[in-house]
């Protein structure tokens, strides 16, 4: 017998589970954006490869590194902020609010959707650098997964942001969700080490567990090291922004509940 | 005992009062209609009792639970059905069904879902997407997913808009019988007013956020010296309100 929070996180998730069952188009979607991706700096990298020898070869690797690491964070954000907005877009959230669902249930349940979504989206993407350019991400170590979960928790964050936002402004702030942490990828320093960004921005980069992570991945690409400093300081970090986020999600929620937002979100 | 009691509860949006300083008790197994025109606080009060807005002042109490402490215990326990809130257009009736048996945690489910089909008529339905239904089939769907947990306190707003009168009257009938046979209290928003005479014991006239009359609807008919419901709502939204009501013997 499932605990009654289980089996309610469970029946949003069957929800959204169900949508894919019966849509191969919308399962096709979570893999083609990553996928393209990877063909592209893929191909990229392999030219730089052919033209310059070793040292692009290292610095394709660190591309290609970049790209899929950083589509864990892009693909954890939007699975949760687009499980929401699919939520909004059939107008069930009333619904999903007056049933015995509490709120961190519903959180839960998005987030276990985007550890999904973005399984069905990254592990193509991997699969696909593998086969076409013999890259295998999983070479980094077992490293790679603290990667992961640094990057996926990150992504939580920035959507508790956006549905945040979402619930105090309604569909004004959809369009966050596809773009917010794009205006983030700067300051990552996805594809090159912090000390290149200006020195105004550095402070500013420093704040991402995202830019920590990726100066990780390169320390272990470039210089075979584990730098465990950079990942406490992630997983630190990563702690205070989704302490951050969950605190600015109950407070809209009450927010929302207070101005009678919950009623008309959608429309 | 009573299913809701409720408190001085007012809402205020800014300078808008939507809902002001209204208190009223809803026996268990009654079936109260809360009757008013546009923008007179039925939708404000519906969706304070479930919860899903905060009272500006007043205090709700739903089974017997305070609905700002302990709002998630009363809601298990009720259920909800509007046609102003969709459910997922491209899932299936059954998948829907199952959805909110999860989210009711309700036992059974594959039997409950199979009973709630035989007696609303769904058994075709069931693998046809909620969003290819005609409005009377959404509507029995609707139903499904208020009954699915059995709830001993249903709260409906406008149940039968926009359906056809055969259809209306299906409608009406089931939930007669479904509250004769479960004892489920009932409190229905409407603007048909011969729904509310024939199912609701008891009516709560709103106006500007205030319940200006109350009482069953033969009593209200009484006092108005009416024919009919939609005669006394049109005392009172027209502002001719107790001037027409009968003087006292």
């Amino acid at each position: 017998m499932m605990h009654p929070a289980a089996r309610r996180i469970w029946g949003l998730m069957y929800r959204h589970l169900a949508l894919y069952r019966r849509s191969w188009p919308r399962l096709l979607e979570l893999a083609y954006w990553p996928v393209l991706q990877m063909c592209i700096w893929g191909f990229t990298a392999r030219f730089l490869a052919t033209r310059m020898g070793s040292t692009a070869v290292l610095a394709g690797a660190t591309l290609l590194g970049g790209v899929l690491l950083w589509e864990v964070a892009l693909r954890s954000q939007m699975g949760v902020a687009i499980s929401f907005l699919e939520e909004m877009w059939s107008r069930n959230l009333g619904h999903v609010f007056v049933s015995p669902m509490r709120p961190w249930e519903l959180v839960a349940a998005l987030i276990l959707m985007s550890v999904i979504r973005m399984m069905a989206g990254v592990a193509p993407a991997i699969l696909v650098a593998w086969l076409l350019y013999a890259y295998n991400l999983f070479a980094l170590g077992p490293i790679v997964v603290l990667f992961f979960i640094n990057l996926m928790i990150m992504g939580w964050s920035v959507a508790l942001g956006v549905v945040s936002l979402i619930l105090r402004h309604g569909a004004g702030a959809e369009a966050l969700a596809w773009s917010v942490l794009f205006g983030l990828t700067p300051f990552s320093a996805v594809f090159y080490p912090i000390a290149v960004l200006p020195k105004v921005m550095q402070p500013f980069a420093l704040a991402l567990p995202s830019a920590h992570v990726f100066e990780g991945m390169r320390a272990v690409l470039l210089d075979g090291e584990i730098r465990w400093d950079h990942l406490i300081a992630a997983f630190a970090l990563n702690a205070v922004w989704l302490a951050g986020a969950a605190l600015l999600f109950s407070r809209q929620f009450r927010q929302a509940r207070l101005r009678g937002a919950l009623m008309s979100i959608g429309e | 005992m009573d299913a809701i009691r409720v408190h001085n509860l007012t809402k205020r949006y800014g300078e808008t009062l939507a809902v002001d300083d209204i208190g009223f008790t809803v026996r268990s197994g009654a079936t109260v209609g809360l009757l008013g025109g546009n923008g007179a606080g039925k939708t404000t009060t519906i969706a304070m009792l479930l919860g899903l807005l905060i009272p500006t002042a007043g205090a709700i109490e739903v089974l017997g639970r305070d609905m700002a402490r302990d709002r998630f215990a009363a809601l298990a326990r009720m259920n909800f059905s509007s046609p102003y809130v969709s459910l997922p257009q491209r899932l299936s009736v059954a998948e829907n069904l199952r959805v909110y048996g999860h989210l009711y945690n309700v036992a059974n489910l594959e039997r409950r879902i199979t009973e709630l089909a035989a007696e609303l008529d769904l058994g075709e339905l069931l693998d046809r997407p909620a969003g290819k239904l005609s409005a009377g089939q959404k509507t029995r769907v609707a139903l499904a997913k208020a009954l699915i947990n059995r709830p001993e306190l249903l709260l409906l707003d406008e149940p039968t808009a926009s359906l056809d009168p055969d259809t209306g009257d299906w409608v009406r009938t089931w939930l007669e019988r479904y509250r004769d046979e479960s004892g489920c209290t009932i409190l229905l928003a409407s603007h048909n007013m011969a729904e509310v005479e024939r199912l609701c014991s008891y009516v709560l006239m709103l106006k500007q956020g205030r319940i200006v009359d109350r009482g069953s609807p033969q009593e209200l008919l009484d006092r108005y010296g009416r024919e009919d419901m939609e005669e006394v709502f049109l005392d009172i939204a027209r502002n001719r309100g107790r001037a027409h009501a009968r003087a006292p013997a």
